[in-house]
């Protein structure tokens, strides 16, 4: 066992390398004073992320992209949140297909969720815009953000809520005295895995924009030229800065949440 | 006992319950995904001729989907490329889901899955791009191989092609393979391991008559999540692949935009879904009945 | 104060509680006793309003309860698992049922301390819940729904996680609490000695009916079905015959023990049919050691087994025509030997010991 153990921790690290080998370079190249992306590198530079500050563009592309990422986000969250309540606590005739239906998005190729929603728009004689590719983020984000708080809502003792209600609570008061104060590390999860993927997310995008630029659209433009790569290493950078300050923030809260709670911090992760 | 009051009962029993509280995120899927998709399927039936959309029914989409040599090719090299991304991520990240179940300290668990998924927080686009950098003619791996004198020439099979797409796309699925399989081997009892050495079994035998029987639900359920929306990816193939390495998706993606033919792609998209998701029915189902015969 | 009418429940096609009917009095200590699945626990929850009779009707203090959802119920319940909110400290436990009362802050903090006093947690109001011991958790549940001052307290196993001391101990308080507050108590539980000790009266449950509803005593003393005997304390089992009904009682012929006469009264269930079981407390056979002049029928036998338990003594006694040995306790004294298996023994029992059970 000890000898398969070492093999194994190889391997573990092999891949490690494997998955953070685009993550790394990516800052590698943004600070690198060259305009071709390739080694070796010849110096230290800030001009790309100088030259983010100048690109108008990039900035109407990136608050498109924001609004869009938190919008869906919030819709995402509280679909998630009806679905992951009656899927955890109820039993309801058709569950199963209704849960399924719900839930599809998430084996569904995203080409097949762009091609069907622009098709549905465009019939209906709708205007391809910011809003519909919300509509179409929502529909992927919705059973992230049900999963994630359908483990939440698990963890929940059936009974905390009964007792707010015995003690003479109405519902109302039970959800958001009880319910939503133990669930919040989930809801502030749900919020965060949402925002992100909407933020990242360009094939549906792509069908659905219609005129508008979100930052994907924008940097899927920009990869044809090779002088703006730099800049986009740049903008990498940024964004997984961003994210991983998002991440961290996240995870402090809910072990925060959790030491108030006196749960164990490692349950939950999944 | 009066209408009125059984309807009252009804709408403070749990099945009503239930159902309100699920038919917010219900109807947001019907009306999104269940009705959009049916008219895709009702779009499949049209013609289009440029920018007029004749609406009588006709085959002639699948027709030309099923039979015209492009579109079979396609499809073929699709799914083939799927199947390849798909055995590949579940064999690649079955050893380190194992590695960090079995043989990670609990109190590390939590942060070696962070470590995991940390990668992919960076922007998707950028994260294939960067794999064109590193398998590129002057790329990291030509780099470091030519530098290190184990190859004079760069190697030139390792982008634009197939394998670049399978590389490519592997990585980008890589967590969600991990996740499920890691979850499903938390999951075992780890007393039923030391039943089955404790009745003789060695550590091979172990793993194969114990572990990987009960880990199965999810390395299926990895399978599923990786070969399905994998046939849908435009991206990977048109940054990477070359010209020998487009896909369906690609064709889909031209046929609603570029080329204007909007039915056809729908019929390829159709074609596409139906496909996999068939190819992911008989594989569950035989599974199953695999594992029951075993049972 | 409660009544409980013809009250049904399914669940699917199960039925988790078939006809029950009751009457729980006011200021009473009652128990709902049975084995775990029995439905004890469904009733208790339609008494508190979480799950609605399917069948029949439940009146708390003269008013239906069709229909009222929990929070208007004037009852309070104390969960199994405790159910203390984790992320409110006990103080904010204890007042979270108070908002709908007027008072002002200092009153409700003195409400707060005056209960937590009451229920041995003075000064406790600081304290987060996961630093809580699970007696402790036990009495924030029960101050927290004790400052309601509900009419009926509902508790459901609430000492099962309990160890064994910390339960014994808390049963005692509970019954004190019980008698100072006055409020009606309805407790279930699955432990038979749980329930002697603490209540008034008990619903015996078995499958979704009540077996029988009695004081402890008679429930004790006069078990109406073979079942509610074994159930509650232990009860040797003896085929007999009906040989005559007299004016005052029956004439049986009981299995190893011979004729025996039984008054009516020891027949709890009725008699019916000439094949009966005869039921015998172990500590209604005494093992003689002298030849006293007591009356009372005996009969010879020899010492199976001996399970020395400090203050008791159980035997397992084989006698004359029965298969299965008796079960006998002998109370330690002094002077009193402890037989060894296989010494002789004769068996001495008292003509109102035995009864009669269907």
């Amino acid at each position: 066992m000890r000898r398969k153990s070492g093999a194994l921790a190889v391997y573990a690290a092999a891949f490690l390398v494997f998955l953070y080998a685009p993550a790394i370079l990516l800052p590698v190249f943004a600070f690198n004073d060259s305009k071709i992306i390739a080694f070796p590198l010849s110096g230290f530079t800030l001009e790309w992320f100088r030259q983010i500050l100048g690109a108008d563009a990039l900035h109407d592309a990136t608050l498109n992209s924001l609004f869009i990422a938190m919008t869906t986000a919030v819709l995402a969250t509280a679909l998630g949140t009806f679905a992951a309540r009656a899927a955890t606590r109820y039993k309801f005739p058709a569950k199963a297909g209704i849960m399924g239906l719900v839930m599809t998005p998430l084996v569904l190729p995203e080409i097949i969720v762009g091609v069907s929603l622009l098709v549905a728009i465009l019939q209906l004689g709708m205007e391809l815009s910011l809003f519909t590719i919300i509509l179409g983020h929502v529909l992927i984000c919705t059973p992230f953000s049900a999963a994630i708080l359908g483990s939440a809502f698990q963890n929940l003792d059936n009974s905390l809520e009964e007792a707010s209600i015995d003690l003479g609570r109405s519902r109302f008061d039970t959800f958001r005295l009880i319910t939503l104060p133990l669930v919040l590390p989930g809801v502030l999860a749900s919020l965060l895995v949402s925002f992100t993927i909407s933020l990242d997310e360009f094939i549906i995008a792509f069908f659905l924009a219609g005129n508008e630029t979100t930052l994907p659209i924008y940097i899927w433009g920009q990869l044809r030229f090779p002088q703006k790569i730099p800049t986009l290493m740049a903008v990498g950078t940024v964004l997984l800065a961003a994210s991983l300050t998002l991440l961290a923030t996240a995870e402090f809260l809910r072990r925060s949440s959790i030491r108030r709670t006196g749960a164990d911090a490692a349950k939950g992760l999944m | 006992m009066p209408n009125s009051s059984r309807f009252a009962k009804w709408r403070r029993s749990e099945a009503f319950r239930g159902l309100a509280l699920a038919s917010p995120p219900f109807l947001y899927a019907l009306t999104m995904l269940a009705a959009p998709l049916a008219a895709v399927v009702l779009f499949s039936f049209w013609t289009q001729d440029y920018l007029t959309l004749d609406r009588t029914p006709t085959w002639n989409n699948y027709k030309t989907a099923w039979t015209e040599a492009i579109y079979q090719a396609l499809m073929l090299r699709s799914l083939k490329v799927s199947a390849l991304v798909t055995a590949a991520t579940v064999i690649l990240s079955f050893p380190i889901a194992y590695y960090v179940s079995f043989r990670v300290s609990p109190r590390r668990k939590t942060l070696w899955i962070f470590l995991i998924t940390i990668p992919f927080w960076t922007s998707y686009l950028m994260r294939i791009f960067l794999w064109k950098v590193i398998l590129g003619y002057n790329g990291v791996v030509n780099g470091s191989l030519m530098g290190l004198g184990l190859i004079e020439e760069p190697l030139t099979f390792i982008l634009y092609n197939q394998n670049a797409v399978i590389l490519t796309l592997s990585h980008a699925w890589a967590p969600f393979a991990i996740l499920p399989i890691f979850v499903a081997l938390e999951r075992i009892d780890r007393s039923l391991l030391e039943a089955s050495e404790d009745l003789g079994d060695g550590p091979v035998r172990r793993f194969f008559r114990v572990t990987l029987p009960l880990a199965m639900p999810g390395v299926l359920a990895a399978a599923v999540i990786v070969f399905i929306p994998t046939i849908g990816d435009y991206v990977t193939p048109r940054l990477v692949g070359g010209p020998n390495g487009l896909l369906i998706a690609n064709m889909i993606e031209l046929q609603f935009k570029k080329a204007n033919n909007a039915p056809l792609g729908a019929a390829l998209a159709i074609s596409a879904m139906l496909i996999v998701t068939i190819i992911s029915i008989i594989f569950l189902w035989l599974n199953r009945r695999y594992i029951r015969s075993r049972a | 104060m409660i009544r409980i009418n013809c009250v049904s429940k399914r669940f699917g096609d199960i039925r988790a509680l078939d006809e029950v009917s009751a009457e729980i009095h006011e200021s009473e200590f009652f128990s709902l006793l049975g084995p775990s699945g029995c439905g004890k626990t469904t009733l208790l929850r339609m008494i508190a309003g979480f799950d609605e009779p399917s069948e029949g009707e439940i009146f708390i203090d003269g008013k239906s309860m069709d229909g009222v959802p929990p929070n208007r119920r004037p009852t309070n319940m104390v969960f199994q698992s405790y159910a203390i909110f984790p992320h409110l400290n006990v103080a904010e436990n204890v007042a979270y049922g108070l908002h709908a009362r007027k008072g002002t802050r200092v009153e409700i903090r003195r409400q707060v301390a005056e209960t937590l006093d009451m229920v041995g947690l003075a000064g406790f109001e600081d304290r987060q819940p996961h630093a809580l011991s699970g007696g402790q958790k036990q009495r924030v549940a029960l101050a927290r729904a004790l400052i309601l001052k509900p009419k009926v307290l509902l508790l459901d196993e609430p000492l099962s996680a309990l160890d064994r001391q910390l339960r014994e101990q808390m049963q005692t308080e509970l019954r004190h609490l019980q008698r100072a507050v006055g409020i009606t108590f309805v407790f279930v539980t699955h432990d038979q000695e749980e329930a002697l000790t603490m209540s008034d009266r008990i619903a015996v449950i078995f499958e979704g009916k009540v077996a029988q509803l009695d004081s402890p005593l008679e429930l004790y003393r006069r078990p109406v079905t073979k079942r509610v005997g074994e159930f509650i304390g232990v009860m040797n089992f003896l085929g007999a015959r009906l040989l005559a009904e007299e004016s005052g009682g029956y004439e049986v012929e009981v299995e190893g023990l011979g004729r025996v006469k039984v008054p009516k009264r020891q027949a709890p269930g009725g008699v019916s049919g000439s094949r009966l079981t005869a039921g015998i407390r172990p500590e209604m056979l005494t093992l003689e050691f002298d030849d006293a002049e007591i009356p009372g029928r005996r009969a010879n036998g020899k010492v199976v087994d001996t399970q020395y338990l400090g203050d008791m003594t159980y035997y397992e006694i084989a006698l004359e025509g029965i298969g299965k040995p008796l079960t006998l306790s002998m109370r330690n004294t002094a002077d009193r030997p402890i037989l060894e298996p296989g010494t002789a023994a004769k068996v001495r029992w008292g003509p109102d010991s035995v009864l009669l059970l269907n």
